[in-house]
Formats: structure tokens, sequence, C-alpha cells
């Protein structure tokens, strides 16, 4: 009997002492659900979800605090792959964060700029460089496309523009051919 | 010679009909200048070349009009003497049918050349011999346009002691149709193995090696005679059989030395570089001449009534080169390119540039439209017949329902896009356009995917410095408010001391907040030396229009506030009997 008692006993204190060991030494840093939506994000970091960036709607979505089609930049593939990563129900962009549209960066028109530095404080990823009264541009390869720069300025000098397809970056076309006439 | 030594295999490959004698026995001749040139600032695989020149400046011919950007870039130069009337985008032989960036050249017909400037290569030091090679343009000619300065840098000390023992020169022409490179290795082979030494000097090659498919007798027959009057050691003329893509970089390396080299990575690591017969006489003309590459071989060929090969300056526009071919009426598009990875060119006012070995005229005899798609039969024929030992029908699935990660583990950036498994498919399947949609889908991903990262990081490093900001503001403001703290408990300590003997409001006042409790409620405190301080201030400046007034002015006032008062005292009579 006392046997039995011991061996179960020392049974309990090796996997105690094992589960214990491998908590610690196989501690999982941060929420890897949230990195893991946090990577298909698109990074825009516009806030259109109703969050101050991606991180932040990423972190509401593993909470189960915000659905899945709050992201317009991220559009339907976007909500595709966190329906996919998440098991949840796929769901329509909500209309009411925006829609979907085509990349777009911004754009100084530098006839116009007072140097106000408004947009400088309002990017997100400080693509904007300038000065206190000294004419901005945009540093064209690190805009997102927020358009959170659009807004704050004084005399609407910020456009956004379609990015163009060149020969570095066109894609092959999904190959479609037409059904055979008989 | 080599002819005794054993030749390895590529697993593979097929064998279309080669439609070489078309334009073989065609002589290479120089096609007519035309009017404009259109010289696209990018025509190597790396980045494109910064623009030198300005619209209205004169160039001559051989000037460098793009300068090569940073290290994986390659440099452009004016073909021939003109002036500079358009930089800008152009439209570029691309299947896209987009425009890049050009400057387009009208020609003035002198044909001048600029200043050239031989290398001495013998004695040199190699990095400046690369660098030469890099500022003179020189890519690949057999059609990936990688810049050749990067192949010709051996690896570090370990790997083959800082050489690359053996170099291979590509004369195999595998491509049907296209006879550019034949012409080349009959008529000026001298050149071609003068290139040969000068990179094996580079790269400290032991032997080279020119492997030419066996249907080219006149090319293998040139090339031996050429290197017998060189006298080159270690250098030989090598017949490889024919079978495509018996040329491809890969695939000729493995038939000659046995060595297979994966995806991703360059042969230095292996002990092996293989060049295009072009590349080798353009280093020749380059290093030897001076002359940078400003034109190139091209076939005319198809349905045309005559075929040739022509020696093009880069720029020249398609369309005016299609005339000497006298194409026939039943022309139905233009290859740029062979049958087997060539394009059909979108437009025909776009340039011939340094990757342009082929144009094909099609006609629907000799290119019938093709049949329409069948379902995959899983026969594995394409398994069979592909040289990079791929699983082409698995790969057609993948990218067909746009898997790509299951197309990425099985390898499809190790497809060479031959198209040997869309030429044996019995359901007629083009898997070559699957894996070209599935493979620029991937390289775009991953160009999004990196964006996003670098935007992920640039938003991180914000919010980490705004953070960072407020910290610091914070810590000032701790800092000074504990100054003011120090200062007043010295001041309160000395008022304390002078207390007794002060006298008026404003010591007392500032005294007693102090004194009450002086540490326990600096803010208290604070404002209330900030009150005493303000009493004093009224206390010490009396206001200085009362004083020292006349009798007459004293009068008036008096005479005034008597007035007042009267009004006062009947306001206040009137306003009881409002009340009732």
């Amino acid at each position: 009997m006392l046997e039995a008692v011991l061996v179960m006993a020392l049974g309990a204190v090796v996997l105690g002492a094992a589960l214990g060991y491998a908590a610690v030494r196989f501690k999982v840093e941060g929420d890897p659900l949230v990195e893991k939506i946090d990577a298909i994000l698109p990074q825009t970091q516009c806030g259109q979800c109703g969050y101050p960036g991606c991180k932040p709607y990423a972190q509401a979505v593993a909470k189960g605090e915000a659905e899945i089609n709050c992201c317009p930049p991220g559009g339907e593939e976007g909500i595709r792959k966190l329906a996919d990563l998440l098991g949840r129900e796929f769901k329509p962009l909500s209309a009411e964060h925006g829609i979907e549209k085509p990349k777009s960066i911004a754009f100084i028109d530098e006839q116009n700029c007072i140097g106000c530095t408004l947009c400088i404080q309002a990017c997100p990823v400080d693509a904007i460089v300038g000065a206190a009264k000294q004419m901005h541009t945009i540093i064209a390869t690190d805009c997102t496309g927020c358009e959170l720069c659009v807004a704050p300025c004084p005399v609407d000098c910020i456009a956004m523009v379609p990015v163009q397809e060149t020969v570095e970056t066109w894609t092959w076309k999904y190959p479609v051919f037409g059904i055979a006439a008989k | 010679m080599k002819s005794l030594a054993q030749l390895f295999s590529f697993k593979g490959g097929v064998k279309p009909a080669s439609h070489k004698v078309e334009s073989a026995d065609c002589p290479i001749r120089p096609a007519p200048m035309p009017a404009r040139l259109i010289v696209p600032l990018r025509q190597s695989a790396g980045h494109t070349a910064q623009c030198l020149v300005e619209v209205g400046q004169k160039v001559q011919k051989g000037q460098m009009i793009g300068a090569a950007e940073g290290v994986f870039s390659s440099a452009t130069h004016a073909p021939t003497s003109g002036t500079v009337v358009a930089v800008g985008p152009e439209a570029v032989p691309h299947p896209s049918g987009l425009a890049a960036p050009c400057v387009v050249i009208e020609t003035d017909g002198e044909d001048r050349w600029g200043e050239r400037t031989p290398l001495d290569w013998r004695g040199g030091d190699p990095e400046v011999l690369r660098g030469f090679i890099r500022d003179a343009g020189i890519v690949g000619l057999g059609g990936a346009t990688f810049p050749s300065h990067i192949k010709l840098k051996p690896g570090a000390a370990g790997e083959f002691g800082g050489r690359i023992p053996t170099l291979v020169i590509n004369g195999a022409e595998c491509e049907p149709w296209i006879t550019c490179d034949d012409r080349l290795m009959r008529e000026r082979a001298e050149g071609i193995l003068r290139g040969a030494a000068i990179m094996r000097h580079l790269v400290g090659a032991e032997k080279i090696i020119v492997g030419i498919e066996d249907n080219k007798p006149q090319a293998v027959a040139a090339m031996r005679a050429a290197a017998a009057a060189l006298g080159e050691a270690q250098l030989d003329v090598v017949a490889v059989p024919t079978r495509y893509p018996a040329g491809g970089e890969k695939q000729l390396i493995r038939v000659l030395t046995g060595i297979e080299i994966p995806y991703g990575k360059l042969g230095t690591q292996f002990g092996v570089q293989c060049f295009n017969v072009g590349t080798a006489y353009a280093i020749h003309r380059a290093v030897e001449h001076g002359e940078p590459l400003i034109s190139r071989l091209l076939t005319l060929t198809g349905n045309v009534a005559r075929p040739g090969n022509y020696e093009v300056l880069i720029g020249t526009p398609i369309e005016t080169l299609l005339p000497l071919a006298e194409p026939r009426a039943d022309t139905n598009g233009y290859l740029m390119g062979g049958p087997m990875m060539g394009f059909t060119l979108p437009r025909l006012d776009v340039p011939v540039v340094k990757s342009s070995n082929c144009v094909i005229a099609a006609s629907p005899a000799l290119f019938p439209q093709a049949p329409p798609e069948m379902p995959c039969i899983r026969c594995g024929a394409c398994a069979r017949a592909c040289p990079a030992e791929l699983q082409p029908f698995e790969l057609y699935w993948h990218s067909r329902a746009k898997n790509f990660g299951k197309a990425q583990e099985y390898h499809i950036f190790d497809c060479i896009e031959c198209g040997c498994c869309s030429y044996v498919c019995p359901s007629r399947i083009r898997l070559v356009d699957y894996f070209r949609f599935a493979k620029s889908s991937i390289r775009a991903r991953e160009r999004e995917k990196s964006a996003a990262d670098l935007a992920r990081e640039r938003y991180e490093f914000r919010l980490a410095r705004d953070e960072r900001e407020k910290q610091e503001k914070a810590a000032k403001l701790a800092a000074k408010a504990a100054e003011t703290k120090a200062k007043l408990a010295a001041q309160a300590a000395a008022t304390t001391a002078a207390a007794d003997d002060a006298s008026g409001e404003a010591q007392k006042l500032g005294a007693g907040g102090t004194a009450s409790e002086p540490a326990d409620d600096p803010k208290k405190a604070l404002i209330a030396a900030a009150m005493a301080r303000a009493q004093a201030q009224k206390a010490a400046s009396h206001p200085e229009n009362t004083e020292a007034l006349n009798p007459e002015v004293q009068a008036e006032i008096q005479d005034i506030e008597a007035r007042r008062a009267k009004l006062r005292e009947t306001a206040k009579a009137a306003q009881p009997q409002d009340n009732n």
C-alpha cells in the first residue's frame, strides 16, 4: 500500500518537475496568435479599422473583440487569410470601415506646400521629410498609402496617386483560355 | 583535345525541329543605322542605370549614358553619335508591353567614336578589370543579362583557392531558329577565345571548355582552328549532343563537368562559371579595343523571304529591322527570342536590347494556334522531359490552384522555364504559363511582405520614439519642479530667519504660507509663493496718477464722488418702490 503511494507520489514529483522545467525552458514570448494576425495585416497603419495601428487591431482580433472584416487595405484576400487562420467564417468587408482601393501612395504638390509639418506629425511610418517652413516631400518607398496625411494638410496639397505597374513589378496573368468552339 | 574525355548528361530534354538551316549560312551583316535609337537604361538583370545625359546633349559613339547603380547593375552607352532628344519612359521589349526609362538618341549618321581606351589586362588589378567590365556594360548575352562582372568574381580564398578553376563558354545555342551564336563562332572565333583568355586571367581558371551542340560542325571546326592558332593551354572545344535545352547554363555545365548547381547559388561556389560566346566576344572588344557593348548579333528569321544574321546597334527599333528580312504576307506576329522561351512582341516600336538574340516572324503555318487545353491525365511525360528534374504536373496543380506555398515546396524556382513540359504535354497544357504566373505572383507577394515588414518596423520605431520623447519631457519637467522647490526652500529658510524684523502684508503672507507646511505640499507652497510675490509687487507699486494732484482736480473728483453717492441714494430709494 505504502509502496504504491510512494511510487505515485514520486511519479507526480518527477512529472511536475519536468512540466515546470518545460514551462521555463520553452516559455512562449508574447502572444503567437497576435504575431500571426499581425503578419497577415498589410501594415498600412491607417487606423481605418478603428484601432490606432495594425498591431492593436491584431490584438483586438486575437481577443475576439474585433471582427476580421474591418481592414480595407487588406481587402478580401486578407479577410480570407484571417478567416483561415482563426477558423472563423468569411465575411465581406465591412462598409463602415471603408472600401478596398488600388494601392496608392501620397504625393505632395511642392508648389503649394507651406511647410507646416502637420503631415509629418500625422505620418505613422515617418515617410515624409521636411522641416518647419521648408518644403516637405514623401519618401515613396516608405509610404504605405494610409492617407492620414491628407486630412491635416491646411492647403490640400497632398494627393493620393495610384501606384503604376512597371516592368519590374509586372506579373504574368493567370492563364485563361476561351472555351473551344465546336 | 577533349574529344575522348567523358561527357556527362542531363535528364530529360526534347528534340524540336531545329530550323537552323534557314539562316545558318547567312553571314553577319551590319544593319542600317536607324534615325532614332531607343536605349533602355535598364539592360541588365540588376538595377536601372543612372542617367548621365540630358535632352539636347550631343553624345559620341560609345559614350556612357547610364552609370551602373551599385554593384548589381551595369552601364549603358550611346550606340552611335547623335543628340539626345528624350529621356523618359518608352516601350521596351517585354511581354507586358509596358514602358521603362529610356534615352532616345537622334543619330547624326557620322557614327563618330568617343575616346576609346583599351585596358592592359595582363598586369593590372583584377578589381579594376571587373569595374572596367561593369562600366563597359557587359552582361550575359545568352538572354539572362546577368551582369558579367559579378560572375567573374572568384569566391573567398577558402573556396578553390580564391579562383574559379573551370570556365565554360556556351556556344550550344540550343533553341530552334536562332543562329547568331553559330555565325559569331564561325566568323569571329579568335575574338571569342581572346575574351575567354581575359576571363581566365581574371578568375584564375585552369581550363576553358567551349561547349557547342554537334549540329554546328562548322562552328566547332572554326573554334578548334582558332584555339590551335592562339595556342592557349588547357582550352577544349567540345561538341555536345544536340538536345534542347543543352544550352541552358546549368545543363551545359552539367554535361561538360558533371557539376550540378542548385537554385539561388552562383557557379563560383562550385568552381565553375559559364559565359555565352557573345559575352566572351564583348569582353574582348571592350578590354582590348575599348569598345563598350553597343551592338549585338540578331537573327531575323521565320516566315520571311530573306532570313539573316545582323549586327544591330542596341536601341534599334524592331520595326526598322523587319524590312531587311521581307516578312511574308501571312505573318501574324513576331516572337522575340526562340519559340521555346521567347515571347510574342506586344508592339513593334520597341528597341533591340542586350538580351534580344532573335526575332521570328510567326505565321499560322509555322506556329499554329495552340489547341485548347485538356485536363491533365497524369501521364508523367512532363516529368520525364524536365531537364531540372522537377515534377511539372505537381507544380501545375499547385500553381493552378494558386497554392504557392506548395509550389515552392516542389521547388518551382528551380524551373528554368525552358518549355519542355509544355512541348511534350499530350493534353497541350501550357504548363510554363502557369509556372510564370506562380513565380511572378510569389515574387510580388515577397515584395509586398518586405514592404509590410519595413512599415511595421518604422511604425514601431515611431511609437518607441514618441514614448521616449514623452518620458524625456516628463523628466525635464520633474527636474525643473525639483529645482524650483529647492530654491523655494532656501528662500523660505531665509525668510523665516528675517521674519521677526520684517513688516508688511507681503512678507507675512509669504512667510506664513511657507512656514506652515513647507515640505508636505509643494504645490501649495508654490501657490503661496506666487501670491506673496504678487502682493509684494502690488504693495511696492503705487498708482501714480492720483499722486500730487492740484486742488482743482481734487475738488472735481470730490464733486464727482458726491454725485455718485447721490445717485446711489436715489437708486436705493427707488428699489423698495419697485418691489411694492
